[in-house]
């Protein structure tokens, strides 16, 4: 049954990946397109988590729409957060590693405070589609983990679409490569970057509430994520959402293959593993420019 | 001040300490200043490829716990000469473990040095940004190497026992406060000698305009190579006698994250282009740590920290050290504009 077993390990690689998308989505956009460097990402996708699961422990609502939900919210904290890091850094020229540090230190105040809050015990949700099983053949997909991925996928076509297609969208796009030309077109670069940094960050309600169904959620998780995030960005190539996509998943896939056949403990290794291949041989990533 | 003299003006200051502790008999004290000073050695560390170079480095806890393993490695395999080695080579590494603790330090430098080459030979030949992230996933990746790794007791941790007595120092502990004494010295002296020597411009260099400094011919990836190592070293020292320490070593305490903020909030504090910057911060702040979390609790002191940390980066860019130079700078120029209005504004870069 071998066979069998690397079917749906590459099947689960590739569920694992959509959510994977979802996560690294925002950072792909802040870190990619707009050289902010935000490493506090995971930190705000642990927020989202701790989010859905208050409200659906105590009113029952669906993690998901919860999430949705609470876009604005996280859209209005991406908006100050983008302000405090202008006025304090960007405006006076390039200073990452103040910048840098002051990322560092939200991600620890986020885990430090959820922690203070909740404690270190693991949380999870409650949901109909939890637990749930769909089989074809001898292929599983437990809708615990295709759920997530199929709104995740959703979510980034929507997000792909909005870039591509509207003109904020392009903008965003236009901001990463040259602000004084965006300015010529009398747009303001730095509300550009402000809207682009809080869409940014209001996937991390969305990747929060996927996290949470896939697995029970302790504050200090996010920084698993932050190696797996930076390599699927690296990876995929700077500012490019599909080159994101391609690597979320190609890592999903790794990672599961390796859970299944050497054991989950060394899942982690793999992704800074993909890391340190892709600066050493390809710096640029698959899709990169 | 000649370095020799700064040595020894530092040695002595060290060895009054040493004393002082030591009239004061408290075995609380040299516990809670063995920690305080293991966070000068490491925010020093830090600071000279942070500070020196602006190159950040988020995985100061995996360099200190390849320190802490290297010496629960060797510690393991003196417990196990017997089973490890061919039998002809059994009495020979009988004579040889257990390892002295100076040379386990020594070891756990070079161990953690070669990493930090490896390390930044795949990663600081591109922009900055790169560097810092392979750090952090760095720290990951060790741990979970180590927790896969059952010699040095995999995650369910290994102990390190010490002996209770030595002899000149009394308990263990007060050997390991003067052994943590004396990595302060070498660290300090090895900042301050950087800060002074041409090194230490081609550093500058780089933290200023990285791209000008290559095309003016200075050796920036090497340079960025030599920072790397020394401080990957000087944490590998300071971690490498911390099994003695807390003698119960596992994956979460060796890799724990407070090291890795702590290390980067110390210099940020304290101020990141001095030598004694690092040490200020170091010890103010563990100080107020040891108090917070024996008043309050060990979660409290970490938020505070991230929060200095927050405000610092954002209010006092230049940390205590800058506030202290804008603040005498600003007291000169008063006393100058009093005596005379005709004097240029030329002041001091």
């Amino acid at each position: 049954m071998e066979f069998d077993l690397l079917v749906n390990a590459i099947i689960a690689g590739l569920m694992l990946g959509g959510f994977y998308a979802a996560v690294t989505a925002g950072v792909s956009i802040s870190f990619g397109m707009l050289d902010i460097v935000n490493i506090a990402h995971p930190g705000f996708i642990i927020l989202g988590s701790y989010i859905a699961y208050i409200v659906n422990t105590s009113l029952g609502v669906d993690p998901i729409v919860i999430s949705i939900l609470a876009l604005p919210a996280f859209y209005a904290l991406g908006s100050l957060v983008y302000q405090v890091y202008y006025q304090s850094f960007e405006k006076h020229g390039q200073d990452s590693l103040r910048g840098l540090a002051f990322f560092f230190g939200l991600l620890f105040v986020t885990e430090v405070a959820l922690n203070l809050v909740f404690g270190v015990d693991y949380r999870s949700v409650t949901a109909p589609y939890i637990g749930g099983s769909l089989s074809i053949g001898a292929m599983e997909f437990p809708l615990r983990m295709l759920v997530p991925c199929l709104v995740a996928l959703a979510m980034f076509a929507g997000l792909q679409i909005y870039l591509s297609r509207t003109f904020i969208g392009r903008a965003v796009m236009a901001v990463s490569q040259d602000p004084q030309a965006l300015q010529l077109m009398a747009v303001d670069p730095i509300r550009i970057k402000r809207i682009a940094f809080s869409i940014s960050l209001a996937t991390a309600s969305l990747a929060g509430a996927f996290l949470i169904i896939i697995q029970p959620v302790i504050p200090s998780a996010g920084r698993d994520y932050i190696g797996r995030v930076f390599a699927i960005c690296v990876l995929g190539g700077l500012g490019s959402l599909p080159g994101t996509l391609i690597a979320a998943l190609l890592l999903g896939v790794i990672e599961s293959i390796t859970a299944t056949f050497y054991g989950p403990s060394w899942a982690p290794a793999v992704a800074f593993g993909l890391l340190l291949l892709t600066l050493a041989v390809r710096p640029s990533g698959l899709l990169g420019r | 001040m000649r370095t020799p003299l700064f040595i020894l003006v530092l040695s002595v200051i060290a060895a009054a300490i040493y004393a002082t502790f030591h009239s004061v008999g408290n075995d609380y004290l040299f516990f809670a200043g063995y920690t305080v000073l293991q966070y000068v050695v490491l925010a020093t560390a830090w600071n000279i490829l942070g500070g020196y170079c602006g190159y950040v480095n988020f995985g100061s806890a995996g360099f200190f716990a390849i320190g802490v393993y290297t010496t629960v490695f060797l510690y393991t395999l003196g417990q196990s000469v017997e089973d490890v080695f061919p039998e002809f080579l059994v009495a020979p590494m009988q004579l040889i473990f257990p390892l002295p603790l100076p040379i386990l330090v020594v070891v756990g430098g070079i161990v953690s040095g070669l990493v930090g080459l490896g390390m930044g030979y795949l990663t600081l030949r591109l922009r900055g940004v790169f560097f810092a992230i392979a750090t952090l996933a760095l720290a990951v990746v060790l741990e979970t190497l180590i927790v896969n790794w059952d010699f040095v007791g995999g995650s369910r941790g290994a102990y390190v026992i010490p002996p209770n007595e030595i002899p000149i120092f009394g308990p263990y502990i007060d050997f390991l406060f003067a052994l943590m004494l004396i990595l302060v010295v070498v660290s300090l002296t090895v900042a301050r000698l950087i800060e002074r020597s041409k090194l230490g411009i081609g550093f500058a260099t780089i933290r200023d305009d990285e791209l000008a400094a290559e095309a003016t011919g200075v050796p920036t990836l090497r340079l960025k190579l030599i920072a790397t190592v020394l401080s990957g070293a000087l944490f590998g020292m300071a971690g490498a006698p911390f099994p003695y320490y807390i003698g119960y070593v596992e994956p979460g305490s060796a890799f724990n994250l407070s090291y890795a903020v702590n290390s980067i909030a110390m210099p940020m504090i304290g101020g990141t282009t001095f030598w004694a910057g690092p040490m200020i911060g170091a010890l103010l702040l563990s100080t107020l740590q040891q108090i917070v979390t024996v008043t309050i609790s060990s979660a409290v002191n970490l938020l505070i920290t991230g929060l200095l940390l927050i405000g610092f980066v954002i209010i006092a860019p230049r940390g205590i050290v800058g506030l202290w130079q804008d603040w005498m700078r600003k007291r000169a120029e008063r006393a100058q504009g009093s005596k005379t209005t005709a004097s240029a504004e030329g002041s001091p870069a």
